[in-house]
């Protein structure tokens, strides 16, 4: 079953978070992705890579995630531990690869004025519900329709392919 | 909560977006708007017209979902890359691709390899190609991919384009629809041919006026950028008209649809006229359809822009949205000046840097590197005397490949250094040290800017 509730602390970003922020164009060729990793998001939080814990939340202003269609930027925000990602808005293209690897990502209209940094949140992915556990309060973010949900679920589109290749 | 099972257009209550997508999925087709109890139905813009003709359903308008087939998969080193499509589609298992016709492969981002991981990329990409019977293989003496796939003839009005490379967006200036993908997506076309799509809104842009001396199409889509923003256009298509449209030549046009994505867009469509089928026609045998608008087609914005008095404009660090007349930063130190990539190192851009490098010298605080998109555009260079020009003036040429534009190779930026580039983004760390800064701009101004040294508008040197 699908882990539909993701509980975390957040790490609140700017807009225009883009994909040369998430990883430098220089680090692109490395073939060690444990290396790559060490860059993700240096320029935005200096020596993030260490300091991001497993399941901990990216909250963001608009249009996350823009830029080049490079699939590692999500990726390895899912292999350094990101549970979710929760924007104002998402560069589509970024959007898509996120829900193709099995990366929560979930669009909520002012997110950024509501919460702090370090802000517990926890996510129904379901309902589209974010629960502010730090302040008691309650954000609609959008629900994803079901059939994204049925991606992420499956933990990605090619393992949702295998299955409907069964 | 907002609603969000209210349905598509022609609608009543206001559909709800989700990341700019309405969320009722395969919903039945609400292509009919009701005026005075009657049912009419709307007209469709280019973007809904194409994705339907690919489609099994007989009309989708924007906010409907399809599962559309491709015409062409066009892939570059995101094929060889350690998560990229080649490891993913392995990992599927499947014996063969869809239709190994239907791909255009190539090397263009780091070519030729300038370490040993981008060679073993490479080497992956080659190996693939092989086993699969990939047959439209370009490897390092071609080009980058939006250059490529236009030039050799891979790109016809009317069809359906996916790239792993965000910049595909380019393909629209022949009236295709043309969007980027990730390698995940990729791997499902390799294996399908298929893939969903969400129709997308449209903003129709009407740009009018006689272009201005030394204004290019770059001028204008960052003053676009400048109007709508980074994310002006997210999720949506781009419909481009307008005296001046007509006016801009196939690789103007090229320019203005590569970064509609920077402002978002989904896709950038210049509607296809004499100039698209004389350059279509010259590059392929392949049979097309011409798909134009209706008359009443929706669009979700309509904006003009008037360019008659437009001066060349510079994005400043770090968005190309950033963009103001050149007069504006005027005299601001360069350390390098960079003229390529596959928003300008196209044949009309060496042509232009040419003409104001022509018997001069540039600067010698400046390095100034010139990059040709292709080899036809190389060659055709080599043929007008461009080259020379370039070389005798101080340039530094190099053989196609996207080079510094990505942060590769052939010319990154140290830290605290300032370069003017026709490149596509200005991003943080884009050309190297994310303490150095990129100014984006024409070839007109980046050459000009290379003869003085400084960020120079091109109008004062003639
Ligand atoms: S030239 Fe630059 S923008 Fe174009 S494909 Fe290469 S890296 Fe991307």
């Amino acid at each position: 079953m699908m882990r539909t509730v993701i509980k975390g602390k957040t790490w609140k970003l700017g807009d225009d978070i883009n994909t040369d922020l998430i990883l430098p164009g220089p680090y692109l060729t490395m073939r060690d992705t444990e290396q790559m990793m060490q860059h993700v998001l240096e320029g935005a939080i200096p020596r993030f890579a260490e300091k991001i814990r497993k399941g901990e939340i990216i909250v963001a202003g608009k249009n996350f995630g823009s830029g080049s269609s490079r699939e590692i930027a999500p990726l390895l925000l899912k292999r350094l531990g990101v549970g979710a990602v929760v924007a104002e808005s998402f560069a589509r293209i970024f959007f898509r690869n996120a829900i193709n690897i099995g990366l929560p990502v979930i669009e909520c209209k002012d997110i950024s004025e509501k919460i702090k940094s370090g802000d517990v949140l926890e996510i129904n992915l379901e309902t589209g519900t974010i629960k502010n556990v730090s302040r008691k309060e309650n954000y609609a973010g959008t629900r994803l329709p079901k059939f994204l949900l049925e991606i992420i679920e499956a933990g990605g589109a090619l393992k949702r392919l295998r299955q409907s290749a069964q | 909560m907002p609603d969000l099972h209210s349905g598509g257009r022609g609608f009543k209550s206001r559909p709800v977006h989700f990341a700019n997508w309405k969320v009722e999925i395969y919903s039945q087709n609400n292509n009919y708007s009701q005026k005075n109890g009657d049912v009419t139905e709307v007209g469709m813009t280019i973007a809904e017209k194409i994705l339907t003709a690919h489609s099994p359903k007989q009309r989708a308008v924007a906010g409907e979902f399809v599962e559309a087939k491709v015409d062409w998969a066009m892939v570059h080193e995101e094929l060889g890359t350690p998560n990229g499509v080649a490891h993913l589609f392995e990992s599927l298992g499947y014996e063969k691709v869809w239709n190994p016709k239907r791909i255009v492969a190539l090397l263009d981002h780091w070519v030729p390899a300038p370490s040993v991981d981008a060679a073993e990329i490479h080497k992956t990409c080659r190996q693939f190609v092989k086993k699969y019977g990939v047959s439209n293989w370009f490897d390092m003496n071609a080009g980058i991919c939006h250059q490529i796939m236009p030039e050799q003839g891979f790109v016809c009005p009317g069809e359906l384009i996916v790239g792993t490379d965000s910049h595909t967006t380019t393909y629209g200036a022949l009236g295709a629809f043309s969007t980027g993908v990730g390698a995940t997506d990729m791997t499902v076309v390799f294996a399908t041919g298929k893939l969903w799509f969400k129709v997308p809104e449209t903003i129709k842009y009407t740009i009018s006026g006689k272009l201005p001396k030394f204004i290019s199409g770059k001028d204008i889509i960052l003053r676009i950028l400048k109007e709508i923003g980074t994310d002006g256009a997210v999720y949506k298509a781009i419909e481009y008209y307008g005296h001046t449209v007509k006016q801009l030549s196939i690789d103007g046009r090229m320019t203005i649809c590569n970064m509609g994505v920077e402002a978002g867009a989904k896709a950038a469509i210049v509607p296809p006229d004499q100039k698209t089928t004389r350059y279509v026609k010259a590059r392929t045998k392949r049979a097309y359809k011409i798909v134009k608008a209706d008359k009443d087609a929706e669009y979700i914005e309509k904006r003009d822009l008037e360019i008659s008095n437009l001066e060349p404009q510079v994005a400043k660090p770090p968005t190309p949205a950033n963009s103001v007349p050149v007069t504006e930063v005027e005299n601001t130190p360069i350390d390098e000046a960079f003229i390529g990539s596959c928003t300008g190192g196209r044949l009309e851009d060496l042509a232009v840097a040419a003409k104001l490098l022509k018997g001069k010298k540039t600067a010698k605080n400046v390095r100034f590197i010139v990059i040709p998109a292709s080899y036809e555009i190389f060659l055709e260079a080599e043929k007008k005397g461009i080259i020379r020009t370039i070389l005798e003036a101080g340039g530094i040429i190099e053989s196609p490949t996207c080079g510094p534009c990505t942060g590769g190779h052939l010319g990154l930026l140290a830290a605290d250094e300032t370069a003017i580039a026709t490149v596509s983004r200005n991003f943080v760390g884009r050309m190297g040290s994310p303490k150095a800064k990129v100014y984006l701009a024409s070839a007109a101004t980046v050459a000009a800017s290379a003869l003085k040294g400084k960020i120079t508008n091109p109008n004062t040197l003639g």
